[in-house]
């Protein structure tokens, strides 16, 4: 649980502080560029698919067809428009496919449910955020004077809007400022072995004395951790001799560095863990 | 003797070992949810997903304070986070959600910007009677506030004649069209208006202040040539409907214009979540009712051609929404 920049406190109403991580702004761009990129490819498809079927229409229907046809893509456009992002942000996952790709969620600010008018809200700024330029930006080239100053100034406008959440340590959208919400990342974890399991057993084997557990903390028991779970030989050995001569292991030369190791790691947490139960974190091998 | 048969297990190994289960039940729990939805869960699930999140968040405690076991620790920060956006997200079903908005949610939230609603009602008012005036002095100005596309001939150029028959129905071709054409621009324009109040107010109230000018700048063209009164009839039908989303557009945006700028007693961004929802649920409903004003737009204008039918259909929208928005109501 590395305290990074972006990591939150995020208490529960069970008082349980949750510490969530808010999703980067790298995570928010390419989770934006995916949803644009489909909405763009549906617009696409269902364009070819009406002017086909709009063709046929003609044929079938005369003029009816086709106002058919266009009343189907005006309202196609809006909703897509418009209701893309509410629409996938209102369901359980509350993320929109590209949210969802990149592991990221919308979620209330102040810990409370999120509500349908806060997910509107921070999507109908898109409208200021993302429409407004890009209907500003292909505009016709006059002959200058007025008309290019009108684009720098769209330039300008998209510029702040879209770079807002490099400048709040929240990473907040305009949207998001307004809609009261932050996005932070819920990235689905599984449950990795308990690398106990292994020493464990193991433990009656090994008799290690008081004074040679005591030689370490908390960081040097989760660096062992790590090096147990890569199971990398060469490490092993390395790291099995230093230990050895730190605490001078004396009982005849290590056979399995792995059942050792395992062994040591077991013993160095549950001695760890009983002081941590009488209140003593010791960080590491310099903490006594 | 009594042979004491020693666990070699660590405390911390047989906590997680004891409670695994569970959490591996919780999982898959909110997997299902996270795929599809709540729909998806047995009624055992949905009892037990409460009781399952609570547990796993006392674990979380517990892991933190007693328990070195990093991996554990990780996952069930996790597992919490997600079991949190599940118990305290939303449950209502969409048609429940739906109900409660039309139902009150709604109204109340318009109710509740009328002080706002009273401003751009003024603004827009303002508008109108600025550009009537200007437009009754030098009919050049027209063009000044009405684009070409949109006025569709219907200038100081043209004739008495000509401009009272664009009053008159035309033939039903193209309707649909028309009115979804309408709908989605205008539904836009209110959007954008309430994005727009993020801007401390003044672009809210220069596009609410802009409608009323191209507004007063049709009445003063048309009164001119004495077609006032068809006039009106022509653009109240659906423009009672209309007019009235866009006073509200203009409104939810100078709420969350106000807020950003005078927070009062609250921090900044507080005053703005909170302007900004109430101003959300405002807008959701103007969306609507700009669709009910192009149907009538395109529809109804276009089929009712009698001017005194027309302000009948007026009348009777206005009342509509007076009583709906501001009428009495059993749960105040």
């Amino acid at each position: 649980m590395a305290e990074g920049k972006l990591t939150r406190a995020f208490v529960t109403p069970e008082g349980v502080d949750l510490r969530l991580e808010l999703g980067e702004a790298g995570q928010r761009a390419g989770a934006f560029l995916l949803d644009a990129a489909i909405i763009i490819g549906v617009l696409v498809a269902a364009t070819l698919l009406l002017g086909l079927l709009g063709i046929g229409a003609i044929g079938a229907m005369g003029r009816g067809g086709a106002e058919m046809m266009a009343v189907i893509w005006l309202l196609g456009f809006f909703l897509l428009r418009n209701f893309y992002f509410v629409g996938f942000e209102l369901s359980a996952a509350a993320a929109t496919p590209g949210k969802r790709a990149m592991g990221l969620r919308v979620a209330a600010r102040d810990g409370g449910r999120l509500r349908p008018a806060a997910i509107f809200a921070r999507n109908a700024m898109r409208e200021l955020e993302v429409f407004l330029p890009l209907s500003i930006l292909p505009a016709p080239q006059g002959d200058g004077g007025v008309e290019s100053w009108a684009i720098l100034l769209g330039f300008i406008w998209a510029g702040i809007f879209v770079f807002f959440p490099l400048f709040n340590a929240d990473r907040l959208r305009v949207g998001d400022l307004v809609g009261g919400t932050w996005v932070v990342r819920t990235p689905k974890q599984s449950l990795v072995r308990d690398m106990a399991d292994d020493g464990a057993e193991r433990l009656a084997r090994y008799d290690f004395t008081q004074a040679q557990i005591d030689a370490y903390g908390a960081k040097e028991l989760h660096v062992l951790e790590d090096v147990l779970r890569q199971r990398d030989r060469k490490t092993m050995r390395a790291v099995a001799a230093r230990i050895a001569r730190k605490i001078d292991w004396t009982h005849g030369a290590i056979d399995d560095d792995h059942d050792f190791l395992s062994a040591y790691y077991a013993a160095l947490r549950k001695r760890l863990e009983a002081r941590l139960l009488m209140g003593v974190r010791r960080r590491d091998k310099h903490d006594v | 003797m009594i042979d004491i048969k020693v666990d070699p297990r660590l405390k911390s190994q047989r906590f997680r070992q004891e409670r695994e289960a569970d959490w591996r039940r919780l999982e898959r729990l909110i997997g299902k949810v996270e795929k599809g939805s709540i729909a998806d869960l047995s009624d055992e699930d949905l009892l037990a997903a409460p009781v399952l999140y609570r547990s796993a968040l006392s674990a979380l405690s517990v892991a933190r304070a007693t328990s070195l076991d990093r991996a554990l620790i990780a996952y069930l920060e996790t597992l919490c986070a997600r079991a949190y956006f599940f118990v305290y997200g939303s449950r209502e079903t969409l048609w429940g959600q739906l109900k409660g908005f039309f139902a009150g949610g709604w109204p109340a939230a318009v109710r509740g910007l009328w002080r706002e609603t009273l401003v751009s009602a003024a603004l827009m008012a303002l508008g109108v009677m600025i550009a009537a005036w200007l437009v009754g002095h030098d009919p050049d100005w027209f063009y000044a506030f009405v684009p070409r596309e949109l006025a569709g001939g219907r200038d100081p150029a043209a004739t008495t004649e000509a401009l009272a028959a664009t009053l008159g129905g035309k033939d039903a071709s193209g309707l649909t069209v028309f009115a979804t054409f309408l709908f989605t621009h205008n539904a836009q324009v209110a959007l954008l208006a309430f994005a727009l109040g993020f801007a401390l107010c003044v672009p809210t109230a220069g596009l609410v202040l802009y409608n009323g000018a191209m507004l007063g700048a049709f009445l003063a063209l048309f009164a001119s040539r004495g077609l006032g009164i068809e006039l009106g009839g022509w653009l109240l039908i659906h423009g009672v409907t209309e007019l009235f989303a866009v006073i509200l557009a203009g409104a939810a945006g100078l709420r969350i214009g106000w807020a950003a700028a005078f927070p009062g007693e609250r921090r900044r961004l507080d005053a703005l979540a909170e302007a900004g929802r109430h101003a959300a649920t405002v807008m959701g409903g103007v969306v609507v009712m700009l669709f009910l004003a192009g149907l009538l737009e395109g529809f109804g204008r276009q089929l009712i051609t009698d001017t005194a039918a027309r302000y009948g259909v007026a009348a009777a929208t206005a009342l509509m929404w007076g009583l709906y928005f501001y009428g009495p109501r059993r749960h105040g």
